[in-house]
């Protein structure tokens, strides 16, 4: 589907970017460039500064050195154009506990204007339409993960970021996780992911190693 | 950039949905909200039993006493404005939507003054019961309350996002929003011993006025950079 003749824009861009920790560089001179209906699997070890590339590029953090550019616009003067378009899963999986799964994406509904009705449908998929009206923090682990990927796809984001999306899952889960993001990336998305498994991604998988 | 300019959501739609949530939230555990205003009702009503039964003293001290409980009450409740939502993840979610964070922080004070303030304005009467305190001065006494805890929820919030991510920031807080809250505390305790008085007590409340209105614009801004710095 996507040859190496397909023409591709470039959406996410990082130009030399490089962190500092303590008194060492966790990583430096990092680029990346990422088209439409593409993925970036970011290695590494534990500790190596994976979950940190991932924030840099989200914006949660201040690369120290090099920039991150949306749609060709640095992210620090466009903040809320880039974070309009993007979603992000990360280890916490930011719901309220006493909230129901309802409760919580409707509250993440009124954050973003982007955001897709119909819910039903993705809850039914990921099999928590029977948890619908029940507390969030009685949910299993797996099951709390789920809803995660839930908030991804109805945000209706371009960009997806993804820090260790299997953790808690089981093989059905991890399979949806995959084509979940096939879909995603066919439909023109673009993806970034940190991940010690192997990902059976269809779309073109740029790597990046961190040590 | 067009296609990405009609995906901003409205200015107040961030603000109405975290106001709604944590309003959700309160309901949910109410014990977050009665927490405070014991404590309140606790000290403002053991102190006339300390001191004993003498009209004239309890004249003296009721305002000051109702004023320091009301002031330390809140203090109680600022400790986790932000910290459930640090500690489960929201707070992320919450700096990668595309809202202005400001409205954001803004919507979570408004929250926190619906759950903490405004109950403690409506208990404060039987507070200032126990200090035999007069009908003039009782309502005085709501008025500088109302101005007060708004502003120290305003005020507290930059203190609450400088402090969530250290662990057990509580005292850290209170050290770091007193001197915001001191000309609050001086202010109101001494307008409601003016009006209690039978003084003119005017002048305390347009200053109690114009430091909430001072904090419900700067306020915002600095809990919002405060916020971004604690989360990294």
């Amino acid at each position: 589907m996507y040859g190496p003749e397909a023409v591709t824009t470039t959406l996410l861009e990082g130009r030399g970017l490089g962190l500092v920790r303590g008194d060492r560089w966790l990583f430096g001179g990092v680029d990346i460039a990422l088209g439409t209906g593409e993925l970036l699997r970011v290695e590494g070890p534990n500790g190596s500064g994976k979950t940190s590339l991932l924030r840099a590029v989200a914006g949660l953090i201040e690369p120290d050195d090099g920039e991150v550019l949306w749609r060709g616009q640095p992210i620090r003067r466009h903040r809320q154009a880039y974070h309009a378009e993007l979603a992000w899963m990360g280890h916490r999986p930011g719901f309220k506990g006493d909230l129901t799964p309802v409760e919580n994406l409707r509250f993440e509904a009124g954050l973003r204007a982007g955001w897709k009705p119909a819910a039903d449908d993705i809850l039914q998929r990921l099999g928590l339409t029977p948890l619908r009206r029940i507390p969030y923090r009685l949910l299993s682990a797996g099951q709390q993960r789920r809803l995660a990927l839930a908030r991804l796809v109805l945000s209706g984001a371009t960009l997806w970021i993804l820090d260790e999306p299997f953790t808690n899952l089981d093989a059905p889960g991890r399979e949806q996780v995959q084509s979940l993001l096939d879909e995603h990336l066919a439909g023109g998305g673009v993806a970034l992911a940190a991940s010690h498994q192997e990902l059976a991604i269809d779309a073109p998988t740029q790597r990046i190693g961190l040590q | 950039m067009n296609g990405s300019d009609e995906r901003l959501p409205g200015l107040f739609d961030g603000m109405a949905a975290i106001l709604r949530r944590d309003l959700l939230l309160a309901w949910k555990r109410p014990g977050d909200v009665l927490n405070p205003l014991i404590f309140f009702l606790l000290v403002s009503t053991l102190f006339p039993l300390a001191l004993g039964p003498d009209a004239r003293q309890l004249a003296l001290i009721g305002p000051g006493v109702v004023w320091v409980a009301a002031l330390l009450a809140t203090l109680l409740s600022l400790n986790g404005l932000f910290l459930g939502d640090y500690e489960d993840g929201s707070l992320e979610q919450l700096l990668l939507s595309p809202q202005p964070l400001p409205w954001l922080v803004l919507g979570k004070s408004a929250a926190h003054w619906l759950t903490s303030g405004l109950p403690l304005i409506v208990v404060s009467p039987f507070a200032a019961l126990s200090f035999g305190m007069p009908a003039d001065a009782v309502r005085v006494m709501m008025l500088t309350l109302a101005l007060g805890t708004v502003s120290l929820s305003l005020l507290g919030s930059i203190g609450a996002a400088l402090t969530v991510g250290l662990h057990r920031g509580t005292a850290l807080l209170g050290l770091l929003i007193l001197p915001l809250a001191m000309p609050i505390l001086i202010f109101g305790a001494r307008t409601v011993s003016l009006a209690a008085a039978g003084d003119a007590a005017g002048g305390g409340v347009w200053f109690l006025g114009a430091w909430c209105a001072l904090a419900m614009v700067l306020a915002p801004f600095a809990a919002a950079a405060a916020l971004k710095i604690s989360n990294e």
